[in-house]
């Protein structure tokens, strides 16, 4: 009773900003998942409805006038029963091919994505551009471009929500995520933490902010200087002594990092492995689940020394190193 | 209606008739073993996941596992299995003193099994600092896959020990029918408590017949290397 | 306390001796074997759960009345929605239509004297008992606040709550699901009356035989994987912890491969009394019986196939999700089947509007609506937006609420003369209905709103902007609570106060209405045999009495 006291006087009080119905659409998917979502309400609604009143109309139509009333009898109906097993099959298959056709669209990010890391711990979002600028609990991105962001937990799993562009993504400790979009309205935007993860977990909000390319430019460059990711990557690098054994000629004790990202090595158990984000991490964490064949297993793990941000940055940097011939010693 | 049945040894009065509760304890035992299969292999799975990420951890774990003694608690266990389908028959072709025999000798073979189990392998493993959450030592000669070897026998101990958990028990039930049968409870017409409980026992027996192989049988120890 | 049994000549004039007064004393409830006292002392103990967990929910929804919280703080409030969760998911869904219906029905309506094993009956349970006393211990030891999923790792590492007592409650009670299936499996196999074959029996008993297959393949892994998690936060080994080396995901496989299952647990018995109550007030066989026989069937079997429609947002492969996309929507056909199926019974029937049916007809339109949006969620492109929102939360409030409660409803509702001998008054229990009909929905359908609009779901504040339709959704729930409390009170006051009940209220069809009411220890004097299909209204007059 006494809620339904507040929502009459919350109710009139605000009731020029009636609650909206639709959340913002800002993003290049969200037109293509509002289409498939109305056309899901649709469905809801027609059968629902449908059933309701044939319900409520055999209920009246079939009203028990006498006690001794002998009900009519139907037969079993063969043809009937096809019929509405396999039209809700049909619709249930058109739905589906709609929806994952999506889908499918949906999570591949187109190549020459600007790329932004996202960091998710209890109970904040720390934002990393590769230009070197950080956020907390704030992302600002550029209009009508590709946006992939690469995402990983320092702690538990948390989840990366953009309602306005109907992104989502679970941050999960111990691996990388990554979700894509494109920005089409400049505006202010909800980022929610959707995955349950303690205490504050609520309060895991952020926003988004679209910009004009020319603005978000600006934006980079304004306030003090920062050094690029690859460039903090580096000082980090050379920093924990990884330059000592990764010299880039190739005649340090581990090979040399030049032109490594994106190649396909093999490791000492004969397995083959893709060198890429998820790849390094595991080297830095977890060196000897991944030792090159020919190498000796003798890289120190990394764990505790650095912390996501880090790792990220120390992948930037490995990314950045050029793709010069690489010297013989570990082929 | 088969009146005489009402008053059969052992007849449940919620049964029309023997045979239906003859049936009825059948089918019943097979579903249970059911759900212990599906028991057993949730655990399984989680343990084969784990095996095929942390290889080089379980093959140290592996090795460090007495396939003597797991090889022998195996024979002494497919006795068992062998002793308990001879109680049975005992019991289908009348013979009391047979059948408590037999009964008594499954029960010894079990706690053999135990006994194994517990003071020279667990005892052992104790002894020597391999139990998690006793006092487990890492030994620098294992390198760096020595980190996952504790979960090696997280596993090690849980199956075996959720396997000696199902032994018990079932040594526990083989008291109760030893009793039954030696104040021949059981006749040629009557001995469904034998049959229900030997399925039981042979379920324990193969399911020891999987953790074996899967524990102590890791990465060619004896093929030099294979993989 | 003894256990004195009844002199017949001592009675009442009038009165009978049943499985109520046959015997007298605590310790003939606590240690007797009768399937009906069980499934009497199952209804306690699941009554009690359900006041307690929604209790729960009274704080949750009064909290949120305010974006800040009006209520608790925000520590509290994860907590209360944990136990919420926890307490109603195992405690009184899983249980409730198979350890209080099903274990007074099931060998009433196949003519047998009790179940097959009705010692492992009274054993299962001292298990949910036990069970729910480690549940309970741990709600007044501080709480649990990991969400009744307990997601690693924060269950398994982070938490700082008892996580233990919980987990372990939980596990002792899966034994009793398992036990109580096992029970209901054997009995409808081998303890069928002569002449009724497997398509004469009662639909109730298709859904309850369908909800035993689950409870015997699926409650063991969430065992094991409680079980997992407990050494996990004890020992700390890296099972479920990837700092250690563990994968978090693989709690979720193990988890939902369980979970998923468990929620056709809860609606499938509702079915089942669907299909009793449909018939019995159209007084009409059920439309294509064997149609909705195997649909229960095939949805205790697809159901276990589908798992993975939870997780489609933790980076699983994009095929992966296509094929439990696909399986998911597989699995909403037979569901649907069966909903025309009932309402093709009403049509050339004789319908009343006695309160067991407008529960009913209640059940049929909203569990559409639940189910129907299920394929917002089966949808890959759609579920990204919606997951983790109050959308599910809505969804499977009103499958669960929407549909499962309120078949619980009316099928106690439709068997409580027969269970206790007594009337109710049907006034009080028609506008019961009425009224959670009403509440249900004011309380529910703004939150398929505010979770399309993004609202997350486990929040304890929010943002403004979602204030009114949380506000509704609020008051919703005070009129849902108020309407649940009507039945409690007028079911007891029946008890002691209500007229008596002759054998066929209802005019029903069904070997439990052959019976008096209550029925004696042993249910039937004779045990019948069987000659008619099932629900064979048309060819002989019922009467009630």
């Amino acid at each position: 009773m006494m809620g339904l006291l507040q929502f009459g006087s919350v109710f009139f009080s605000s009731a020029i900003q009636a609650p909206q119905l639709r959340p913002e659409a800002a993003s290049s998917i969200a037109e293509g998942v509002d289409h498939l979502y109305f056309a899901l309400t649709f469905i809801t609604l027609f059968f629902t409805i449908a059933i309701f009143s044939t319900i409520f109309f055999f209920m009246v139509k079939y009203r028990r006038r006498t006690d001794d009333e002998t009900p009519g009898e139907t037969e079993e109906n063969l043809p009937l029963e096809l019929a509405w097993t396999i039209i809700p099959a049909l619709i249930c298959a058109g739905l589906f091919l709609w929806a994952s056709s999506l889908y499918f669209e949906n999570s591949r990010p187109p190549s020459a994505s600007t790329e932004i890391f996202v960091i998710g711990k209890q109970w904040m979002w720390h934002i990393q551009h590769p230009e070197g600028v950080r956020e907390i609990n704030e992302l600002h991105v550029p209009l009508g471009v590709p946006v992939q962001l690469t995402m990983t937990s320092e702690d538990v799993i948390h989840d990366f929500y953009i309602p306005a562009f109907r992104v989502k993504k679970d941050v999960i400790p111990g691996r990388y995520s990554t979700l894509w979009f494109q920005a089409t309205k400049v505006g202010t935007y909800h980022l929610f933490c959707a995955q349950y993860c303690g205490a504050d977990h609520a309060e895991m909000l952020g926003w988004v902010y679209v910009m004009s390319p020319a603005d978000y430019e600006a934006w980079l460059s304004s306030g003090s200087p920062n050094q690029t990711m690859v460039q903090i990557g580096e000082k980090t690098f050379n920093k924990l002594g990884c330059s000592s054994c990764h010299v880039s000629d190739g005649t340090g004790r581990g090979p040399s990092l030049a032109g490594a990202y994106g190649k396909e090595e093999e490791l000492k158990t004969g397995e083959k492995r893709l060198v890429d984000e998820a790849f390094i991490r595991q080297a830095i964490i977890t060196p000897n689940s991944v030792v090159l064949k020919n190498y000796p297993p003798i890289m120190p793990t990394f764990r505790g020394q650095v912390n996501e941000e880090q790792v990220l940055q120390l992948i930037a940097y490995v990314k950045s190193l050029g793709s010069e011939e690489r010297n013989s010693n570990g082929k | 209606m088969a009146i005489h049945n009402a008053h059969a040894p052992g007849f449940a009065h919620q049964f029309e008739d023997m045979e239906q509760q003859r049936e009825a304890g059948s089918l019943g035992m097979w579903i249970f073993l059911l759900t212990e299969m599906m028991f057993f292999g949730g655990l399984f799975a989680t343990y084969i996941v784990y095996r095929a990420l942390y290889l080089p951890s379980f093959e140290i774990g592996s090795h460090l596992l007495e396939v003597k003694f797991g090889a022998l608690n195996t024979t002494v266990l497919i006795a068992s299995s062998l002793t308990m389908a001879l109680a049975i028959h005992s019991a289908q072709i009348g013979k009391r003193s047979a059948q408590v025999g037999f009964l008594i000798t499954t029960m010894i073979l079990g706690a053999a099994f135990l006994a194994i189990k517990f003071t020279f392998e667990w005892r052992h493993d104790y002894v020597e600092h391999l139990v998690p959450g006793f006092g487990f030592l890492i030994r620098p000669e294992w390198g760096a896959p020595g980190a996952h070897v504790p979960m090696f026998f997280c596993f090690y101990f849980f199956m075996t020990g959720l396997h000696a958990l199902h032994m018990i028990i079932g040594i526990g039930i083989l008291t109760v029918l030893t009793v039954m049968a030696h104040r021949g409870k059981f006749t040629p017409q009557y001995y469904s408590p034998l049959e229900v409980s030997g399925l039981y026992w042979h379920f324990v027996d193969i399911v020891w017949i999987f953790l074996f192989p899967l524990l102590y049988l890791i990465g060619g120890r004896y093929a030099g290397g294979g993989h | 306390m003894s256990t004195a049994t009844l002199d017949v000549h001592e009675l009442p004039a009038g009165s009978r001796v049943n499985y109520l007064n046959a015997q007298y004393g605590i310790k003939s409830w606590l240690l007797t074997t009768d399937h009906k006292r069980i499934a009497l002392l199952y209804l306690g103990s699941i009554t009690l759960m359900f006041f307690v967990g929604g209790f729960f929910a009274v704080l949750m929804r009064l909290h949120l009345i305010e974006p800040q919280g009006a209520l608790v703080q925000p520590e509290t409030y994860n907590k209360l929605f944990t136990m919420h969760g926890v307490i109603m998911v195992f405690f009184f869904l899983v249980p409730s239509i198979p350890a209080t219906l099903g274990n007074f029905l099931v060998p009433m309506m196949i003519g047998a004297r009790d179940l097959a094993f009705p010692k492992l009956n009274l054993l299962s349970w001292y298990i949910y008992v036990i069970g729910a006393i480690f549940t309970l211990y741990a709600v007044i030891s501080g709480g649990v606040d990991t969400g009744w999923t307990f997601y690693t790792p924060y269950s398994s590492s982070f938490s700082h709550t008892s996580v233990i007592p919980t987990a372990l409650g939980v596990f002792i009670t899966g034994f009793s699901s398992i036990l109580t299936g096992l029970n209901f499996v054997v009995t409808i196999h081998k303890m069928r009356a002569p002449g009724l074959t497997w398509f004469r029996l009662p639909l109730f008993i298709w859904a309850i035989y369908a909800t035993s297959i689950i409870f015997i393949l699926g409650t063991p892994v969430i065992a094991i994987t409680l079980f997992l998690l407990f050494l996990e936060r004890v020992l700390h080994i890296g099972i479920f912890d990837p700092a250690i080396g563990g994968d978090p995901i693989l709690f979720q496989h193990l988890f939902w491969f369980y979970s998923h299952p468990a929620v056709y647990i809860m609606i499938l018995p509702g079915m089942g009394v669907m299909s009793e109550l449909i018939t019995c007030f159209s007084r009409k066989r059920i439309f294509g019986y064997s149609f909705v026989a195997f649909s229960s069937l095939a949805i205790a079997i697809i159901s276990f196939l589908v798992w993975g429609h939870h997780m489609f947002v933790t980076g699983q492969s994009i095929y992966a999700g296509l094929v439990f996309s696909v399986l998911s929507f597989l699995v909403a056909i037979p569901s649907a089947v069966k909903v025309f199926n009932w309402t093709a019974t009403l049509h050339k029937g004789s319908i009343s509007y006695d309160a067991p049916m407008l529960y009913a007809l209640g059940f049929i339109g909203l569990f559409t609506m639940g189910g129907l949006t299920g394929l917002f969620l089966a949808s890959l492109a759609t579920d990204v937006h919606l997951n983790g929102t109050y959308f599910i939360v809505a969804h499977f409030h009103y499958i669960m609420v929407g549909g499962a409660v309120m078949a619980y409803l009316g099928g106690i509702h439709f068997w409580w003369p027969k269970i206790t001998g007594r009337l109710y008054p049907d006034g009080w229990a028609r506008f019961a209905a009425l009224v959670i009909f009403v509440g249900f929905n004011l309380t529910f359908f703004p939150q398929f709103m505010l979770g399309y609009l993004g609202m997350p779901r486990r929040y304890a504040v929010y943002p403004s902007e979602f204030q009114v339709l949380n506000v509704m959704s609020s008051a919703g729930a005070s009129i849902l609570g108020i309407g649940y409390l009507i039945p409690l009170i007028y079911l007891t006051w029946s008890m002691r106060y209500g007229p008596t009940a002759g054998p066929n209220p209802w005019g029903a069809k069904g070997l439990e209405w052959t019976t008096p009411s209550p029925p004696p220890t042993e249910n039937f004097e004779e045990i019948p045999v069987v000659t008619e299909e099932a629900y064979d209204y048309a060819h002989s007059t019922v009467t009630r009495g």
